[in-house]
């Protein structure tokens, strides 16, 4: 009875379970209508919205923010009319009064029940897991939920804890693995099978991946049984068999999991080894009780991973709305491909031959940590598996999954040879072929989106959720957006202003800056920001942009810069600073480093480091300090903390090198005299080598020179060798090395003018074109070579070497202390 | 910097000089044993929250700010001013009231414990 008087005639749907499972089987039945059909009531044993719990491994991993992982938050239940019962579980049902009891004494009443129960870890039989007083014993972890996981997270942060034991070497304890190991802990992983991911792959593939595994430094144990955990209050180590004990203070349980069918015994329903269903997805001899996801038990089927949960839950939603009683789930091939420890893995039926007729094409390269396995049968491929290099997974996934005819050369199956590649294969994949993983969305799927009219990829991806999870999907995500919309894709217009806070794109803000007169980033704000409103996320790109466009007719407001770039050091984990001086070209002297030693000493500096760009760093300097460590140095700043130009990496020239065919120290110093301090949108790192034996890494430099015979030197443009590798493009050759100078200048200039903020010149380079660079900046197709020299000379006339500022602070306390008392965490001194 | 407590337990600390803080920053003051990061906003208001980023102990006190959040510097977490919650999901920062006197000093209040 609703208060309003009027009885609530629609029926009543209870939902036991919360996860995966449970809510996207929700929002199927609400897709078909489900809202104005039921009442719909959720119970989950967690007091959470619902989340991905693929993604944990990355919360462990500190990739992502446990907050960042949530699929519905609290108001997706709210405005679906969803009352969820959050931390309550429910014990038991009458399925003859059809009633849920749960752990709050609430009895519910349902016409439709659910159950999505879910899985729980296994913990394997062992001594020591549990204390006297009967609770699991202190350092012993499952990996389940979003608690267990933050719970390790605090652990393994504890700075006792030092070593951590994996108990599994499947999928769940690698991933564990590699989390505790970017936490700095030491790692063995115990696994019983013959060797790692024993239920994806054979033993060759095992070796491969262990390979792999070691050389994130984790231990692996295979073919070793844990008997105990030692310790008496907390855990002290693991005891294995036929083997030393391995010390310990914190163990993680990864060996497989536990479908929970407690409930369901309880309550009289068919449990084999998990609660059985037929093909409608309704619990065996039970007209109005479904069960859904890991807890079900199908034509033998228990399925513990995610694809199989959302045809599930697609068919459990047509037969409770009744949208279509025809539909029938008949089970689910399982083709996986995942990142598991920073590895490709894809496998997808058999492991490896079973019959004598069966082919068995293998591909091994243990030191690239690549490994590929194909099983053919009758001329269809019948099991697969990738490590390392997941290129063909696509079209083996549909070949697999179709039966489709093989190449006769059955090495184009593992190389692209005959078989489509990644380009054609977008165009040619399935209309069923599954693009995200995670989140189960097809190619399909999709495509209706973009017909829907999604025609930005970021809209799609919004409307489908692919590439929400894990991410590894998103380039093929943008590749079918691109081929759904044929060529037509839009770009979502955010992702052209120059900054998120200001709706312009680069040129046209420029244009409006230029117009007006603007000369501060608050006047920018006030007359081209969305309701004059500032934006903390703009204010550094506007900075740079202006200090370009007006160099000494800039007004600098220091609020707008960010903080290395308000004290001129590079701001670090604990709070503290780097300081590296200027060391042009990597060139340095007895009295430069005789004075740097002596400021490392008299400030205790605790670490110095040579970088690669060929200077010193002094790490771990207070901010109130810097002015003293500046002004007992008595150097320039390298400007090793700004969106600007760095450095010159010379190698040794000609004046010493036996090959050496051109003065290259000299250059690189003339060039990084030229071009210090520069702002612009990205960093520049530049290189002079001296021959083409390419001692300073010039062709992945920003700005990269070689000298080559004939006194001639070449400069190329938008290499790099950081998070992005690329080769860089050769922009001219020139004779003389004040053309080099003029040429590097021209290029920045332009740089600086065109390129987005934060768009490294490995990524600019390549979006405008070599040809349009050399045009442009070589033959002044455009006119304008001559004003592009005349502003980079005013910017090089209005260098400041601002550790000047150490005499004359330019705001109040502008190096005071931001951490006045202790400092968290504390960077442990060398 | 002084501090006197209140008939309601809540303790009263002059920072000093509102002119310490450049507009449009921050500065962190160590109060009652707590660290605490006071921002002067360009519209001329005060914000005051614990300054250590729950994320991973950046100092805030370095962050950007415009009228409604601080960015840590460290780890791009940002922070609403006014309540301290998160708005990328980091756990919540302690605020607290944060005015100024007749000599245009800076007061600060913590709430008893």
């Amino acid at each position: 009875m609703s208060r309003s008087g009027v009885p609530d005639a629609r029926p009543r749907l209870v939902v036991i379970g919360n996860g995966m499972a449970g809510a996207r089987a929700v929002e199927e039945i609400i897709a078909r209508g489900g809202t104005e059909q039921f009442r719909i009531t959720m119970f989950g044993d967690e007091p959470y919205g619902n989340y991905n719990r693929i993604m944990l491994s990355h919360v462990l991993a500190g990739d992502e923010d446990d907050g960042a992982i949530f699929l519905n938050p609290l108001s997706w239940y709210r405005d679906n009319g969803i009352t969820l019962h959050a931390g309550v579980r429910a014990e038991r049902i009458d399925r003859f009064t059809k009633h849920v009891f749960s752990s709050d004494g609430r009895v519910t009443p349902y016409d439709t029940l659910i159950i999505a129960t879910g899985s729980r870890s296994h913990m394997p039989p062992m001594e020591g897991l549990y204390t006297p007083g009967g609770s699991v014993k202190h350092g012993i972890f499952g990996f389940r939920t979003i608690d267990d996981t933050r719970k390790m997270v605090a652990y393994a942060q504890h700075e006792h804890h030092r070593h951590a034991v994996v108990i599994g070497g499947g999928l769940l304890g690698l991933e564990a693995a590699s989390g505790l190991r970017r936490h700095g802990l030491e790692v063995d992983v115990v696994h019983s099978g013959g060797h790692l991911m024993s239920a994806q792959m054979g033993p060759e593939g095992g070796a491969v991946l262990r390979r792999s595994v070691q050389g994130l430094g984790i231990g692996v144990h295979t073919g070793s049984r844990t008997t105990a955990v030692l310790g008496t209050d907390k855990v002290a180590g693991v005891r294995l068999r036929d083997r030393p004990d391995i010390e310990c203070d914190m163990v993680v349980m990864a060996a497989g999991i536990r479908p929970n069918v407690d409930l369901a015994v309880l309550s009289g329903l068919p449990v084999e080894r998990a609660i059985v269903v037929d093909d409608s997805l309704r619990v065996q001899d039970e007209d109005d009780v479904y069960a859904v996801g890991e807890c079900v038990q199908h034509r033998g089927q228990v399925y513990g991973l995610v694809a199989p949960l959302w045809e599930q839950a697609a068919v459990l939603a047509n037969h409770v709305t009744g949208a279509d009683t025809g539909a029938a789930y008949l089970g689910s091939r399982t083709a996986t491909k995942l990142k598991v420890a920073g590895v490709e893995v894809a496998s997808m039926g058999l492991q490896g031959p079973e019959l004598e007729t069966d082919e068995h094409i293998v591909f091994s390269e243990p030191s690239r940590g690549v490994f590929k396995s194909i099983v053919v049968r009758d001329n269809k491929m019948v099991g697969a598996t990738l490590l390392g290099d997941s290129r063909k997974v696509a079209f083996l996934t549909q070949a697999f999954d179709r039966g489709l005819p093989l190449p006769e050369e059955r090495l184009g199956l593992m190389f692209d040879l005959g078989t489509p590649g990644q380009e054609v294969g977008v165009a040619e994949l399935d209309d069923d072929a599954q693009v995200c993983n995670c989140n189960g969305v097809s190619k399909r799927a999709l495509a209706d989106a973009v017909k829907g009219g999604c025609t930005t990829v970021a809209g799609a991806m919004d409307a489908t959720r692919a590439g929400k999870g894990c991410g590894s999907c998103k380039l093929l995500v943008g590749q079918v957006v691109e081929w759904a919309a044929g060529g037509a894709v839009e770009d979502d217009p955010a992702a052209s202003y120059y900054v998120p806070g200001i709706p312009l794109d680069k040129q046209a803000l420029m244009a409006e800056i230029r117009k007006r007169g603007l000369r501060s980033v608050s006047a920018v704000f006030q007359a081209l920001a969305p309701g004059g409103r500032e934006d903390a996320k703009s204010k550094m790109g506007l900075a740079s942009l202006l200090k370009m466009m007006l160099a000494d007719q800039y007004i600098d407001e220091r609020d707008a810069r960010f903080i290395n770039d308000r004290v001129h050091a590079n701001v670090q984990r604990d709070g503290t600073f780097s300081v590296v001086p200027q060391m042009k070209g990597g060139v340095t002297s007895v009295q430069q480093l005789r004075r740097i030693a002596d400021v490392a000493e008299k400030h205790k500096v605790p670490l110095i480091k040579l970088t690669g760009g060929q200077r010193i760093d002094l790490l771990g300097i207070r901010k109130e300090d810097l002015p003293q460590v500046w002004a007992d140095l008595d150097m320039p700043s390298g400007y090793a903390y700004g969106k600007s130009f760095r450095t010159v990496k010379t190698c040794v020239g000609q004046d010493f090198c036996r090959y050496g065919t051109g003065d290259s120290t000299r250059l690189g110093v003339e060039l990084e005299s030229r071009f210090q301090g520069l702002e612009s949108p990205a960093k520049l790192k530049l290189a002079v080598s001296g021959c083409p034996r390419n001692c300073a890494e010039s062709l992945v430099k920003d700005v990269g020179v070689v000298a080559v015979e004939g006194g001639r030197w070449e400069i190329y443009v938008g290499g790099a060798a950081g998070a992005h590798i690329r080769k860089g493009d050769l922009l001219a050759t020139v004779d003389d090395p004040e053309d080099v100078k003029v040429l590097a200048g021209r290029f920045i200039q332009y740089y600086r003018e065109q390129a987005n903020w934060l768009e490294r010149t490995y990524a600019f380079v390549p979006r405008v074109g070599i040809d349009h660079l050399r045009a442009v900046i070589v033959d002044d197709a455009e006119g304008i070579a001559g004003r592009l020299d005349e502003a980079m000379q005013a910017s090089v006339d209005s260098y400041v070497d601002p550790w000047r500022e150490r005499d004359d602070p330019q705001t109040p306390g502008q190096f005071r202390t931001s951490l006045p008392l202790t400092v968290l965490p504390q960077v442990p001194v060398r | 910097m002084s501090s006197t407590e209140t008939g309601t337990g809540t303790k009263i600390h002059v920072l000093g000089p509102l002119e310490q803080i450049p507009v449009g920053e921050g500065r962190a003051f160590a109060v009652d044993g707590k660290q605490v990061a006071v921002f002067r906003l360009r519209e001329g208001s005060l914000r005051a929250v614990s300054a250590v980023c729950p994320h991973r102990g950046g100092p805030l006190a370095d962050g950007t700010i415009d009228g409604q959040v601080v960015i840590c510097p460290l780890h791009q977490h940002a922070f609403d001013l006014a309540t301290g919650c998160s708005t990328t999901g980091a756990n919540a920062l302690q605020t607290y009231r944060v005015r100024l006197d007749r000599e245009q000093n800076l007061v600060l209040e913590t709430a008893p414990v």
